[in-house]
């Protein structure tokens, strides 16, 4: 192995770990953590119980985190895509977890809002619903990378009719399956203490890294997000690598739409899946990365997601109602912006220079 | 402080992380004078001015200016403008979608409200004392390259200098262009404004200057009268070491002869792009070096472009080696082995916040395929490799490219298309903005490519480096093709004359 990197001596460990991306994302983590430690320690109490289905599983507020954080990492990984390669956000995803849980349920009851039983095989309900994700994505991907629209503008429209969509797919009726099984997606599978989309989630992460890995998708995003004239000299298809990227995205929020539906099994076109872009994109902001696009670090992103979580959790665990959220995490944005700002980046590497020239006289 | 002195650097220091840019430089600069800095890439020029503008601040050492009592503070280009530095820069660092007046005034209004009309009638004046083809209201955008560089200029020399920064400002210009701006400079130095004129181009110091500074590897290697200095000498400081690459290049080009019977590697016919050149047809064989010379927009670069397919292809064919291919994009360029250096580096060759090794393997990754990435360890490799063979200067493989400096940067793009192994190159401007030693490396190359069989096409505005390069020259004038030469007709007066339209 050869030496990839080139340690500077005059840098003190505090600013180098101070530049690493994933700082912010943990020091929010460790702030949050500590916080509840001193408020009320029993924040971080595990308990075995049994829930409404009978099963022996894992209760608390940690749990709870890491199984609403779930659906929150797997749409980060989208949104992360998204803006590297196009510099800007979805903000159709809500709606279109929606769009997806609609069709998954159209299939699943076959037309009859009171199925008796399963009219198709769960998984051939999902393939349908990520087929018709996929396809809203694309139109999303073709609007931004054809049409040259603004992500956030060109988004807006499917943010805007997406839940009307997603009711009319069903008649405005609310479809409600009553076989136990789809249940597994969203809760426990029987046997299992740990919720389900906990391992759904690892599932997207790994086959993501994967990819990343065995593929150039990363290397691609990042050019066209930086530099679209270069990449395109480079020989790629700036149109085609952006498209994908949304397409990538339809197929997270169709993951997302079956453990939100499983859930409850039913739907409410109105709520479900609401605000959770904001959500999104806050997590890939906290991990790092820049909304303008370019690099990207995904492991940060997802990251990201489950502190986004951490920190609702935390606002809930408080009687934090839930109109007045996003108020609590609008400081959180404030913060995240101004200390991810470059001016006050290079203040702060002036700080610890400083200190560290201190240190050695 | 003397009387004729204006400005006085003393023992400046810089560091980047991981690059000590400036150590210990100091820099006198006296009235009615013109003062070049000289230095290869990488030398700290760019570094030193930006110290001296507010754009970076100094780690150690001061600044004294004429009239001021002790060192004065700069912490920001306002500052500087404040205190009379005006600084135009290499790249255009005025805003394209306002208008020319706007971007003449802006920043430099004091209070709220704005008197349009005057602004604009201002303007006007300006324009025309300066004699700067383009009107107040033009949006700046619509603007060649030449008359924005001209109108940072003038927006620099109306703002009451005392330190005027020319930061290569001549590198876009053609030469009458360069004539009126060296006429500017003259009238100002009899004004007593100092200026500091920074360029790669030995013939302009040598027309113009009074004094040089020359740096090297951030570091002061001396200050000289321009009389005392002969050109030879001038080189050998700023590479530091005694050579005669300048001379060694000519004579290696031979006469263009065409074997009999032989195929091009590339022949295109009636080749035409959207960019709005006419159709031309073009050939190159194996080994061959030619080049495509003109004035400024006479459309040799959309030519180049066109055969890259990196502007819309509308019509014409191409060969390569005796067959027909088509080539609508430039990844079927690629892959017919067609390799293209842009003339706008910034804009389209580096991918900035991407590392050196992430821009060495792109194009060659992209012709690999998106399945089929190269393993973290081979990446280094090639990276290193491609570093050392072309010894650009750079922390890590891991720095990003937009870290580097221009000529760097200029390397590591070369290196991105040598690694494709290409059968045909195209360098559009590949020794733009960069040092005398990069510049004598990168023509080398170019020779001892086409001495391994590598077609090469070589596009430059100097004429000299076209000449020493190539054995054969495409003319153009007015987006068309209007002659060829090559053996004897290869000399200057023939090239400027059929440039200029023959005998007309």
């Amino acid at each position: 192995m050869q030496k990839n990197e080139v340690k500077k001596p005059n840098e003190s460990m505090l600013s180098r770990m101070v530049r690493h991306q994933m700082f912010i994302p943990v020091l929010a983590l460790v702030i949050l953590a500590v916080f509840n430690l001193i408020a009320d320690p029993a924040f971080f109490k595990i308990t075995v119980g049994q829930n409404s289905s009978g099963n022996m599983v894992l209760q608390g507020f940690l749990i709870s985190i890491l199984n609403d954080g779930s659906e929150l990492a797997i749409l980060a990984i989208g949104m992360t895509l998204v803006t590297a390669a196009s510099g800007g956000q979805d903000i159709s995803v809500g709606a279109a977890v929606a769009i997806a849980g609609s069709v998954l349920l159209r299939i699943l009851g076959g037309g009859n809002s009171r199925p008796e039983e399963l009219a198709a095989p769960i998984i051939v309900a999902f393939l349908v619903s990520c087929l018709v994700a996929m396809l809203f994505g694309a139109f999303n991907g073709v609007l931004v990378a054809y049409f040259k629209i603004q992500p956030m503008i060109a988004t807006l429209i499917l943010y805007t009719a997406g839940r009307s969509i997603a009711a009319w797919i069903n008649n405005n009726e609310l479809p409600v399956i009553t076989d136990p099984s789809l249940g597994y997606y969203g809760g426990f599978i029987p046997g299992v203490p740990i919720p389900t989309p906990f391992f759904i989630a690892a599932i997207c992460v790994a086959i993501i890294f994967l990819v990343l890995k065995f593929t150039n998708l990363g290397l691609y995003t990042q050019s066209v997000g930086i530099n679209e004239n270069s990449a395109k000299l480079n020989g790629l298809n700036p149109q085609v690598i952006k498209v994908i990227t949304y397409v990538i995205m339809g197929l997270c929020v169709a993951v997302v739409g079956l453990i939100k539906v499983s859930r409850i099994s039913t739907i409410n076109y109105s709520t479900i899946a609401k605000d959770i872009e904001m959500d999104a994109i806050l997590a890939v902001a906290l991990g790092g990365n820049a909304l303008s696009g370019g690099k990207f670090n995904m492991a940060a992103s997802i990251f990201g997601a489950y502190v986004i979580q951490f920190l609702t959790s935390t606002l809930y665990k408080f009687k934090v109602s839930s109109d007045a959220l996003p108020a609590y995490k609008a400081v959180v944005v404030i913060v995240l912006v101004v200390i991810s700002a470059p001016t006050v980046k290079e203040w702060f590497g002036n700080v610890t220079k400083k200190f560290k020239v201190k240190e050695v006289a | 402080m003397k009387d004729n002195i204006v400005l006085q650097m003393k023992n400046i220091h810089k560091s980047f992380p991981g690059v000590r840019a400036l150590q210990g430089v100091d820099f006198t600069l006296r009235k009615g004078e013109v003062h070049a800095l000289m230095g290869e890439n990488g030398a700290g020029k760019s570094t030193l001015i930006k110290v001296l503008t507010g754009v970076y601040s100094k780690d150690e050492g001061d600044i004294f200016l004429d009239g001021k009592e002790g060192p004065v503070a700069i912490h920001s280009p306002q500052d500087a403008q404040k205190i009379g530095i005006s600084t135009v820069y290499q790249e255009i660092t005025l805003c394209p979608n306002l208008s020319v007046a706007e971007n003449m005034f802006i920043g430099r209004t004091s209070g709220i409200g704005q008197n349009w009309r005057k602004m604009n009638s201002d303007t006007e004046k300006i324009l025309k004392s300066l004699d700067i083809p383009a009107t107040a209201t033009q949006q700046l955008e619509t603007c060649s390259l030449a008359v924005q560089q001209m109108i940072a200029i003038a927006r620099a020399v109306d703002m009451d200098c005392k330190v005027l920064i020319l930061d290569e400002p001549t590198s876009s210009l053609d030469e009458q262009e360069v004539e009126k701006l060296f006429k500017l400079m003259r009238d100002l130095r009899s004004k007593g404004v100092g200026i500091v004129f920074v360029t790669h181009f030995l013939d302009q110091v040598y027309e113009i200057c009074d004094r040089i500074t020359v740096m090297r590897d951030g570091q002061l290697v001396g200050e000289f009268e321009i009389e005392k200095l002969p050109r030879v000498q001038l080189v050998s400081k700023m590479l530091g070491k005694e050579l005669d690459d300048m001379s060694d290049i000519k004579g290696e080009q031979k006469a263009y002869e065409r074997k009999a019977g032989s195929v091009p590697v590339l022949e295109a016919q009636g080749r035409v792009s959207d960019a709005g050149i006419k159709p031309f047809d073009f050939h190159i064989d194996k080994g061959e070096v030619n080049g495509f010379t003109g004035l400024l927009g006479s459309g040799r670069s959309e030519c180049v472009r066109a055969l890259f397919a990196a502007d819309r292809v509308t019509g014409g064919t191409i060969k390569m080696n005796g067959k027909p291919v088509k080539i609508s994009k430039p990844l079927d360029a690629m892959k017919n082995g067609i390799a293209y250096l842009p003339e706008d580096r910034k804009g389209d060759g580096i991918v900035g916040d991407l590392s050196v090794r992430e821009n060495i393997i792109l194009a060659q990754q992209v012709l690999k395929g998106f399945f089929k990435p190269f393993s973290k360890a081979k990446q280094y490799e090639i990276a290193d490799e491609y570093i050392k063979l072309l010894s650009i200067k750079t922390a890590s493989a891991d720095t990003p490219i937009k870290s580097l400096s221009g000529g760097n940067q200029q390397k590591v793009i070369l290196a991105r298309w040598l690694f494709t192994h290409p059968e045909y190159l195209i360098l559009d401007e590949p020794t733009r903005g960069i040092d005398v030693g990069t510049k004598v490396d990168i023509q080398k190359l170019v020779l001892k490519l086409a001495s391994e069989g590598m077609s090469v096409t070589f596009i430059s505005s100097e004429l000299d480096e076209m000449l020493r390069t190539c054995s054969r020259l495409v003319v153009m004038r007015d987006r068309k093709v209007v002659g060829e030469l090559s053996g004897d007709d290869l000399n200057q007066s023939k090239v400027m004359s059929t440039i200029a339209g023959g005998d007309k």
